[in-house]
């Protein structure tokens, strides 16, 4: 492990904490131009986490443990997807640890304790909410998992970064397995960040509310983690799309200094473009029926598959 | 990774699209937007036939091509919407499986047709071996669209759509049929067509409906 390498560990990490907040203003700042309202400030999911930070804390009186560690483990699995993903870097001495599998383990984690902190405290509305979100993610979590098969099938190997340099450097041709994994990884990353086909992040209606009802319940810094969290979700997402069906200008070996500087503002374009992407669906589409989630995850999955499939028949 | 040519890549994608549209057919819930995708298809299988037509040279082909093109794009599409109009039937809804188990048994589907077609397509010498699996695979997903339907104008799309994998498998296979062959197929194609319109009348006639159960039973007053 060179000192070169960790230093672009350190530095992907302090970016992923830095930007994902701003993801998240974005996000909100081109739904708002969308649908013809005054945007907010691009800055104001740091100034809420602020906010939160500074507030004193009130937990329920018969909270375990589990409510109150939950905040700091969702938040630790997220720097640790951080980490492992390979956003500017694939030199990443951290990224050795866990594969793409391991990633997706490491989000299930964080679901089980955010499902388990919702029902901890009793109230009717995170039980609710904390069904629905397993729900979901039994539904989604084998289409994630087959979209990254795909991957790992066309670049042989189910480390990320090794994954983002075989796929950096194939020739260029089309590939309908990657065109049909990128659908099915849309549509998963949908449901997975909450976002509107699903669950709506700007809603607290009873009836509909599955993140936000399991959330209910904290306040001030807990409350700060989980949305800081939130949103390094929807970074570390973005980010994963990006190294499988984009990833070109990442810097690749070790000692890339020039490639790492340069490698900061293509991410941040890529984002951006992404995160209007992602606006433009939310706007375009209207939110599912819980019921519906099935199909729309059903067809994720199916899209998934089909990929795999044609790679393995046609090997492309 | 070796090259492949631009050509071949394009009949996989083509291929992979007929697969998409094969199972979108599935788990349509319209009639309407079915007899567009079954117009889709044909426009697919066209496109991948004219470049299957240039990239062989085989001048017959581009006959084909446009043969599919007329007919399966153009001419019966046409024909099912006047249909449909017509017999005022736009909102046919249920399957008799639901839509998510169908897919799951669609996926099934697709590993048994590709492992069917594997040991077929090393026979065959043709650019485009590889896609017969895709081909028997759309074949035997519009079978299963006309087992999991209960009325009348989804089976005949999907007995249409089964002609369009039977096509798909030829090309892919041996480059084409005969042209014999092939315009004898169209026309029978197009003729059941027409009789199956005048059935459509009749069953509607007869039941109130078309939905096909009633056809089921042998006696009148049960």
């Amino acid at each position: 492990m060179t000192v070169a390498a960790f230093m672009s560990q350190l530095l992907q990490l302090a970016l992923a904490l830095a930007l994902a907040p701003l993801l998240v203003g974005w996000v909100n700042q081109c739904r708002a131009w969308l649908s013809n309202r005054t945007p907010p400030s691009l800055f104001l999911p740091y100034r809420t986490i602020r906010k939160l930070f500074m507030k004193d804390a009130v937990v329920a009186e018969n909270a375990s443990p589990i409510f109150r560690t939950m905040p700091y483990i969702v938040f630790g699995a997220m720097c640790c997807a951080a980490a492992i993903v390979p956003s500017i870097a694939t030199d990443l001495p951290f990224a050795r640890a866990a594969d793409a599998i391991a990633l997706v383990g490491l989000f299930a984690l964080a679901r089980i304790f955010i499902a388990l902190a919702a029902m901890d405290i009793g109230t009717a509305f995170g039980s609710l909410g904390a069904r629905r979100e397993m729900f979901l993610g039994f539904l989604a979590e084998p289409a994630l998992l087959m979209v990254l098969f795909t991957a790992s099938l066309i670049s042989g190997s189910t480390s990320l970064p090794t994954m983002v340099e075989a796929l950096a450097h194939r020739e260029l041709a089309i590939y309908p397995s990657l065109a049909f994994a990128g659908v099915a990884f849309t549509m998963v990353s949908l449901a997975e960040n909450a976002r509107i086909p699903i669950d709506n992040p700007a809603t607290h209606l009873e009836l509909t509310m599955v993140h936000e009802a399991m959330i209910l319940e904290y306040s001030a810094r807990h409350l700060a983690l989980i949305e800081w969290a939130a949103a390094l979700k929807l970074f570390n997402y973005s980010c994963i799309g990006i190294a499988l069906f984009i990833p070109f200008g990442i810097a690749e070996g070790s000692n890339a200094w020039a490639a790492l500087i340069a490698a900061v503002p293509t991410l941040v374009v890529k984002l951006a473009v992404g995160g209007f992407a992602l606006a433009l669906i939310e706007t375009a589409s209207a939110k599912l029926r819980i019921f519906r989630a099935p199909e729309f995850l059903g067809t994720a999955f199916l899209l998934a598959v089909l990929g795999m499939l044609v790679n393995l028949l046609l090997g492309s | 990774m070796t090259a492949v040519p631009l050509y071949a890549q394009l009949i996989n994608l083509l291929a992979a699209v007929l697969l998409l549209l094969a199972f979108a057919m599935l788990s349509q819930r319209r009639v309407l937007s079915l007899v567009n995708l079954y117009a889709a298809q044909g426009l697919a299988l066209a496109i991948s036939t004219g470049i299957v037509a240039y990239a062989t040279a085989q001048g017959h082909l581009y006959w084909s091509a446009g043969l599919t093109l007329l007919l399966k794009v153009i001419l019966l599409p046409g024909i099912l919407h006047r249909l449909i109009r017509r017999l005022d039937v736009r909102w046919e809804l249920e399957g008799l499986i639901n839509i998510p188990t169908t897919m799951l048994i669609g996926i099934v589907i697709v590993v048994f047709a590709f492992n069917l077609a594997l040991p077929i397509a090393q026979l065959s010498n043709t650019v485009t071996r590889g896609t017969l699996g895709i081909a028997m695979a759309s074949v035997m997903l519009s079978f299963l669209m006309m087992i999991t339907r209960r009325k009348a104008i989804p089976q005949v799309v999907g007995f249409l759509s089964m002609e369009n994998g039977l096509f798909f498998a030829a090309t892919s296979a041996t480059y084409g049929m005969p042209m014999v062959v092939e315009l004898g197929i169209a026309l029978d194609v197009l003729v059941g067509m027409l009789i199956l319109g005048v059935f459509f009348f009749q069953i509607r006639e007869q039941f109130d409906s078309l939905d096909l159960k009633h056809l089921e039973k042998l006696k009148e007053n049960e």
